[in-house]
């Protein structure tokens, strides 16, 4: 791309303010690994700065070290023109450093309240001030539109408001730096545009903000400057309006997109293998109703929280539902794992530490429990285990410092790896996949697709849910996606791009066989 | 345990091996310790001695390391084993008239011993399976009662089984093969078959799976409820056994019977090395922790070097060590 060259360091300052913030040079390892290689970026007042990149790519490590969260091996953090080290991230908290994790820091079953000001509590003498605190505690929420009883227990709220309440928390230590990893990954749309005022009134007061996210969209909306990294590198600087949608997803892959899916390969004539009518769990999903054919890889998109996972887990038995669902032609029922099993249907969760692996086991264990029945008489074939082991580090290139590692010491990529083994060793016929590639470099993501088609291929019948839409889009040749619980219409062959499914997702427009 | 394929042995495997050995060295210091205090130590009359008295606290111990492992716990093993007792004499005592003292009297006693402890377990393992309520709330609650029932049940005093009837009764204790003791043989038997349950078994995987994770294990098509009820009932039947052994030793129960016997199962589970949090269970440890807490008692009693009362503060000692050693481990994870 001509453009890609011509702009690598030299982006036009902001010559009227000097950033508050800037890193210069830093370099970051962990043991003989290096993270970040040579990373220079500035934080200027009143100005966004997206930081975008795959996973991995080292934005998170760059935001812990301008927070005071790790250190840096080398280089300079500088904090309004002079070297700084933070020893610990409460230090950068007081200079007016504060860092938003995307994993929630709030105390469960402490009050709202309670948690905006936990170890800052507003005093009177040595007792609480519960009247200052509660009041400040609601003009904050007020600013964020978010009509919350300060004393509601945190455990009680819902995600949104959570991010809401860290981000009120945020405001409440009076940052003059705000870094905020990922904030609207759990937003609704109209939580999103709340957020993206609030940011507009804290650049107006000069706040710096440091801001990721995997929405592109929303990066080109927002950020003034935006830093793409790859690799543990700055391969862009960039300032509004400079790069495209586009162009950033290539600059963070660094590679052309195409390239990472192997050619579709539509099922259109094959038999049905899953059909389910009806479909309704609660009132996370609404009758949904949908076909799954022999050797297809079929998608499921929509936004966080549109009743996709849920959906899945109902299929799975794990979640109680009614409806009807037909494998083969034939009415199954399915109340728990076991029998979603020996119906022929199995689901790689979303959360692979929460719900896939036993972190504190070694591969062999991880990858038998499913499929134990196999390996037991009255006692478990150990042989036939190791055996098994063996064929799927072969099958599936899982790549450990030995074989009795515990799982949790893994990469993310090998531990999915380890856990795409594991439902395969139950020879479903029917493969659910809930992120495929959640938390993987981008090599092995490729290597994910790949096993993916090889699936089908093999005439197993796929489904893929996918937050990133490229996913969804590289892969499959049949698209559902969901809104609200329902599925709003499905799209096929050459309208699987992103514009028609967002147009579903968001609810812009009816097609396909929509049920409604 | 062969690693045929093994790549060079991994960091935390290597550690592991160490941590495990620590209850076995501490075993073998405490028999030298023994020995040289007192030649007798290594008697036949008295390893026979520190056994069968240690069976009892051993064969609920195997049945707590499942529990233990599925990340459940059980406080009313001690009173239950009071509860058992006493409904057994009773019971015995009460069928006297229809079939005389008999051995066919004791069999039903037998039955009744393990049936109740059955019933038993499953209280408590349905109550905090299908009712939800934590095991350690349940186990509590269900230790007071029983304690409260054999109180009750003998009137503040004890329930003495009928003499005639004790002494056919008495060999189950007293008695055995090959001048190895009853009580022992059903000790080992049971470890036996517990430690190839925990290792070489499903049911073992799942207990560790659902004490690791209980999502995982649930993704993973194990019956998370019915899998931990079931440790529930086989600590039951096995307080049954320990009971049914017990019993022939004094003849009688009291609402002295088993007291913190509760305490000193947990402590052994613990000292061989079975996480207390669930996820990780080692039924051989647990022997060697039985032994070990065992022979602190002996040799207490044995030498005059410190007095037998504080035979709890050493053990106390001991119970903390091993969880210290245990968080070392974690850490160095």
């Amino acid at each position: 791309m001509s453009l890609a060259a011509a702009n690598i360091t030299g982006v036009p300052r902001n010559e009227s303010a000097a950033p508050i913030l800037a890193l210069s040079n830093v370099q970051r390892s962990f043991g003989p690994i290096q993270i970040l290689f040579d990373i220079s970026m500035e934080l200027y007042p009143g100005e966004v700065h997206a930081l975008i990149g795959e996973n991995g790519a080292g934005k998170s490590t760059t935001m812990k070290i301008m927070s005071g969260y790790l250190e840096a091996s080398e280089g300079e953090i500088v904090l309004d023109g002079a070297p700084v080290t933070f020893a610990r991230s409460r230090e950068a908290e007081a200079r007016g450093v504060t860092l938003i994790h995307q994993e929630f820091n709030l105390a469960q079953l402490l009050s709202v309240e309670q948690n905006i000001f936990l170890g800052h509590e507003l005093k009177k003498g040595w007792l609480l001030d519960h009247t200052a605190m509660r009041a400040q505690t609601r003009e904050l929420l007020d600013r964020l539109e978010t009509p919350l009883d300060p004393r509601a227990k945190t455990a009680d709220i819902s995600v949104p408001e959570k991010q809401m309440v860290e981000i009120a928390k945020a405001l409440s230590r009076k940052a003059r730096v705000l870094i905020m990893d990922e904030p609207t990954a759990a937003l609704t749309t109209r939580e999103t545009e709340v957020l993206f005022r609030q940011i507009d009134r804290l650049k107006e007061e000069g706040t710096a903000i440091l801001y990721t996210s995997h929405k592109l969209d929303e990066v080109a909306r927002i950020a003034d400057r935006i830093t793409v990294m790859r690799d543990g590198r700055i391969v862009r600087t960039a300032r509004r309006g400079e790069l495209n949608e586009d162009q950033m997803a290539e600059a963070m892959v660094g590679r052309d997109l195409s390239d990472m899916f192997p050619p579709k390969h539509p099922a259109d004539g094959a038999e049905p293998v899953l059909e389910v009518k009806d479909f309704t769990i609660g009132t996370l999903v609404k009758d949904v109703s949908f076909t799954l054919r022999r050797g297809e890889i079929l998608g499921f998109a929509g936004l966080v929280g549109s009743g996709r996972t849920e959906l899945m887990e109902g299929l799975f038995g794990v979640r109680s539902s009614t409806g009807s669902v037909a494998i083969n032609g034939a009415p199954v029922r399915i109340h728990n794992a076991e029998d979603a099993m020996k119906a022929g249907l199995v689901y790689l969760p979303e959360d692979r530490k929460e719900n896939g692996l036993i972190l504190t086991q070694d591969m062999r264990r991880n990858l038998t429990l499913l499929a134990l029945k196999k390996f037991s008489n009255i006692v478990i074939d150990r042989k036939a285990e190791e055996a098994a082991l063996d064929r799927a580090i072969e099958e599936f290139d899982i790549r450990a410092p030995s074989r009795d590692v515990l799982v949790g010491n893994m990469s993310g990529g090998n531990q999915q790896k380890v856990l795409l083994a594991k439902i395969m060793l139950a020879e479903p016929q029917i493969v659910i996949i809930d992120e495929p590639t959640r938390g993987i470099d981008v090599g092995t993501k490729q290597q994910f697709y790949t096993f993916i088609h090889q699936l089908a291929e093999k005439g197993h019948s796929v489904i893929v849910i996918s937050s990133e839409m490229t996913e969804v889009i590289g892969l499959c040749d049949r698209v559902c996606v969901m809104r609200r619980g329902e599925i709003a219409g499905q799209v096929t062959g050459d309208d699987v791009n992103e514009d028609s499914i967002v147009r579903l997702a968001m609810g812009l427009e009816k097609k396909g066989n929509g049920h409604e | 345990m062969s690693e045929t394929t093994s790549n060079a042995p991994g960091k935390a495997g290597f550690k592991f091996d160490i941590q495990a050995l620590g209850p076995i060295l501490a075993l073998v210091v405490l028999i030298v310790v023994g020995y040289l205090l007192n030649p007798d130590f290594l008697g036949s009359k008295n390893i026979t001695n520190v056994l069968s008295r240690s069976a009892f606290i051993g064969i609920m111990a195997v049945g707590m390391t499942f529990v233990i492992t599925a990340g459940g716990l059980d406080l009313s093993v001690g009173s239950m084993t009071a509860f058992i007792a006493g409904i057994m004499i009773m019971v015995m005592n009460a069928l006297i008239p229809a079939l005389g003292t008999s051995w066919a009297v004791i069999l039903v006693g037998m039955g009744t011993g393990l049936m109740l402890g059955a019933a038993a377990g499953a209280v408590n393992g349905l109550l905090i399976t299908r009712m939800g309520i934590e095991a350690f709330i349940v186990t509590l609650g269900m230790m007071v009662i029983f304690r409260s029932l054999v109180t009750w049940m003998a009137d503040g005093g004890t329930i003495s089984l009928n003499f005639s009837l004790g002494s056919i009764y008495e060999p189950v204790y007293y008695g055995g093969l090959f001048g190895i003791r009853w009580p022992i043989i059903v000790f080992a038997i049971v470890a036996i078959l517990g430690e190839i349950a925990m290792r070489h078994t499903a049911y073992g995987r799942h207990c560790a799976a659902i004490g690791s994770n209980e999502q995982v294990a649930r993704y993973s098509a194990v019956h998370v409820k019915n899998v931990r009820l079931m440790t529930y009932v086989v600590l039951g039947v096995l307080v049954g056994l320990a009971s049914v052994l017990y019993v022939p030793r004094l003849g009688s129960a009291s609402n002295s019977t088993g007291l913190l016997w509760e305490l000193e199962t947990i402590a052994a589970v613990i000292i061989g090395g079975t996480l207390l949090s669930g996820g990780f269970g080692r039924v051989w440890g647990t022997v060697v922790g039985v032994l070990i807490l065992g022979l602190i008692d002996n040799i207490l009693n044995l030498t005059d070097l410190v007095s037998p009362y504080l035979n709890g503060a050493i053990q106390g000692v001991i119970i903390i060590l091993a969880v210290v050693l245990q968080r070392a481990r974690k850490s160095s994870r």
